[in-house]
């Protein structure tokens, strides 16, 4: 008797656990990524930067550089369409993209900081700039 | 002193533009002018006024006024839901 309970209770907590672990490996926005894209976002190379585009932390191969630009490129696309909707500049619908792509980094991503550095996503909030709408 | 005047305000614009960008500041300064300036405690143009016409050569840098793009806090807060919905709607790009 107490033995099937304590197994029920093992059982429930390894679900727990698996299911908070799924949650941490996949942010919605993981999903539909090309994987050398998805890899060096999560290895450092890349990061995310306060204008709404993606910035290189070191120098890239010919290869990254090249996908990075074309993620660019689509984003500014999706940018100018929605600007346009909305009645603002490219600029600043990009921007309020940057604050919600940078509080939606994951932890150990790189970022912008308000003053301009890369800094790696830890566990606690990502620091956005003053003007960012409270990310909600 | 026609000379020595111009050069005084010549040199109150590009103080004004190395220290205080903002537009209003401009505006204000230019309309305050030769009294202005003096009142302001500048040095400068009482001592190109002493001395006659003296060249005032342009600084090596070229002067950079910051523009900042103003960016109004309404506005992004608008633009979150779309924003929100760009991702949800592109999640390869992001």
């Amino acid at each position: 008797m107490t033995s099937t309970r304590q197994i029920v209770r093992k059982t429930a907590a390894a679900l727990l656990a698996a299911g908070a672990l799924a949650v941490v490996a996949a942010p919605a926005a993981a999903q539909g990524r090309d994987p050398a894209y998805a890899a060096a976002r999560a290895n450092g190379t890349i990061g995310e930067k306060m204008d709404g585009y993606l910035g290189f932390v070191g120098s890239p191969s010919p290869t990254l550089k090249q996908l990075v630009d074309d993620l660019n490129i689509r984003r500014k696309a999706s940018y100018a369409d929605r600007a346009r909707s909305q009645g603002v500049t490219i600029e600043e619908f990009a921007f309020t993209q940057g604050c919600l792509l940078i509080s939606r980094t994951v932890a150990g991503e790189k970022y912008q900081a308000p003053d301009g550095s890369w800094q790696t996503r830890g566990a606690g909030p990502a620091r956005v700039d003053p003007r960012c709408p409270s990310a909600g | 002193m026609n000379c020595a005047k111009w050069k005084a305000r010549l040199t109150l614009g590009i103080r004004d533009a190395n220290t205080a960008p903002t537009m209003d500041k401009g505006v204000g300064m230019a309309h305050g002018g030769w009294f202005g300036a003096v009142g302001a405690g500048t040095v400068a143009p009482l001592f190109l006024a002493a001395t006659g016409c003296v060249n005032v050569n342009a600084p090596a840098e070229p002067i950079v006024i910051e523009l900042n793009v103003n960016i109004k806090q309404e506005v992004l807060y608008r633009l979150v839901d779309s924003a929100n919905e760009n991702i949800e709607e592109n999640p390869e790009i992001f």
